[in-house]
């Protein structure tokens, strides 16, 4: 092995290290990140909700844990206010733990879709009192006074339900009532 | 001095007027916050509102940035979001003539959601497949809330139409009233340059056309673009795009604008 092959050999190892030590810092973020919630759905964390789509390290630092690199999260409506207080909650969390320089951007697209939401964030949204999206479909019907799917009521199971109104408290909800509880509740809608 | 390139200043102008065209029209439908005919519209419409705003801030940031990437700004005078919202004068905005018209009752309100709604999703539909990737983006992810705004203004504009004779009475003088201001819809302006934006205006004219009839002759049974029709003889208003505005336009600014004028640099 001459010297050149040597040097390469030791940049090689140094890599891989590097890799597997990137990989793990990676995986402690995406593991704060189940602790960061949506402030208007506060049982629903940021990635039970599939609005992060990346988390990346860029440049390893040397000293301790300043790494430098970015969480990528996609906006689940365009006007969605939550959005900037999920971007800060998400700073805090990392600076909380020691990571200060990773940037929190936003990308538009591919568009999110509640197909991306998990089926605990589902489980949990039920709980909630706040139907689930409908898993069988990922985009309203268009036709008009179209039959809206029976959405289950999460109060009483009944699927004797019915839409109030295409648009509720939030961008991401409808307004719906079951004929047999009684009860409104909300439906995450479709998108 | 860096020399400006005409596709970007032309791609800046043509952000400008989709963003400008978005936050106008969510300006004027917010007036009906607190205002609805039942909580459940007031809700909705509101909603609708703050889309078309969350669309217009998209297409904002990306102007300013590429503002910023081309001309010498001096530190704390870059563009921003805010900056074009708030600062820019009633002959630097471009939005459509139609936006700007007062709010009217809520059959205006309506129909003008309706026509505004088919058209930007036709157009979306085509600025998804820009060789730009930001503006594709912008243009795909709004077109899946456009799909629930068309929804919920035509079926609105049929149970206007066909419902009292009151509420059809103001269904046809929506038309009346608001037709005069669909032409612009189809007329590029220069910024508008087919190279830049990829698409060919005139080519959305007909699907238009096809979705606002379908609805109108389910509605009322009377659309102005139908055969006899006076659509296509009617005087249509120009000049949203150019800045050249209707009287309304100075005081929707001013209500809009006052606060930051007033207090630059305020903050919630």
């Amino acid at each position: 092995m001459n010297i050149f092959s040597k040097m390469i050999a030791a940049q090689n190892n140094k890599n891989t290290e590097n890799n597997s030590i990137i990989a793990s810092e990676v995986a402690i973020i995406w593991k704060l990140l189940e602790e960061v919630y949506d402030p208007e759905l506060p049982v629903l964390s940021v990635l039970d909700l599939g609005i992060v789509r990346d988390v990346q390290i860029t440049s390893p630092s040397p000293g301790g844990r300043s790494w430098e690199g970015v969480v990528m999260i996609t906006p689940t409506y365009s006007g969605c206010p939550a959005m900037d207080t999920i971007s800060m909650g998400i700073r805090l969390k990392l600076i909380e733990h020691g990571y200060n320089n990773i940037k929190v951007i936003s990308v538009l697209s591919p568009a999110w879709t509640t197909g991306w939401m998990s089926q605990a964030g589902k489980d949990k949204l039920k709980a909630y009192g706040i139907a689930p999206p409908n898993s069988n479909q990922t985009e309203e019907d268009t036709r008009l006074f179209a039959e809206p799917a029976a959405i289950q009521c999460p109060l009483c199971d009944s699927f004797h339900t019915k839409l109030i109104s295409r648009f509720g408290s939030t961008a991401c909800k409808s307004l719906y009532q079951c004929h047999d509880c009684k009860e409104p509740f909300d439906y995450f809608k479709c998108h | 001095m860096k020399t400006v390139n005409l596709s970007t200043y032309q791609l800046t102008n043509y952000l400008l007027y989709l963003a400008d065209t978005n936050l106008v029209l969510s300006q004027r439908n917010a007036e009906w916050c607190g205002h609805g005919p039942i909580l459940e519209q007031d809700i909705a419409i509101t909603n609708i509102s703050l889309d078309l705003l969350g669309q217009a801030r998209n297409f904002y940031q990306y102007a300013a940035v590429l503002i910023n990437q081309s001309t010498n700004q001096r530190a704390g005078s870059e563009a921003t979001e805010d900056s074009l919202a708030y600062l820019r004068t009633e002959r630097e905005f471009k939005n459509l003539l139609i936006t700007e018209l007062p709010r009217g009752d809520w059959a205006q309100t309506i129909l003008r959601q309706f026509f505004c709604s088919v058209y930007l999703y036709l157009l979306y539909e085509q600025l998804q497949k820009s060789k730009d990737d930001q503006l594709a983006a912008i243009a795909g992810k709004s077109i899946k809330e456009l799909t629930y705004h068309i929804k919920w203004s035509g079926e609105w504009v049929i149970r206007l139409g066909d419902g009292t004779d009151e509420s059809r009475q103001r269904m046809l003088k929506a038309i009346e009233n608001l037709w005069p201001y669909t032409g612009e819809f189809f007329i590029p302006a220069e910024f508008e340059n087919e190279a830049v934006t990829g698409v060919d205006l005139s080519s959305l004219k007909q699907p238009w056309l096809q979705k606002i009839n379908t609805v109108l002759e389910e509605a009322v049974v009377w659309s102005p673009a139908f055969g006899d029709g006076w659509g296509e003889a009617v005087f249509m208003q120009t000049g949203g795009k150019q800045g050249i505005h209707t009287e309304h336009m100075g005081f929707i600014l001013a209500e809009m604008q006052y606060l930051q004028r007033t207090y630059p640099g305020a903050e919630w």
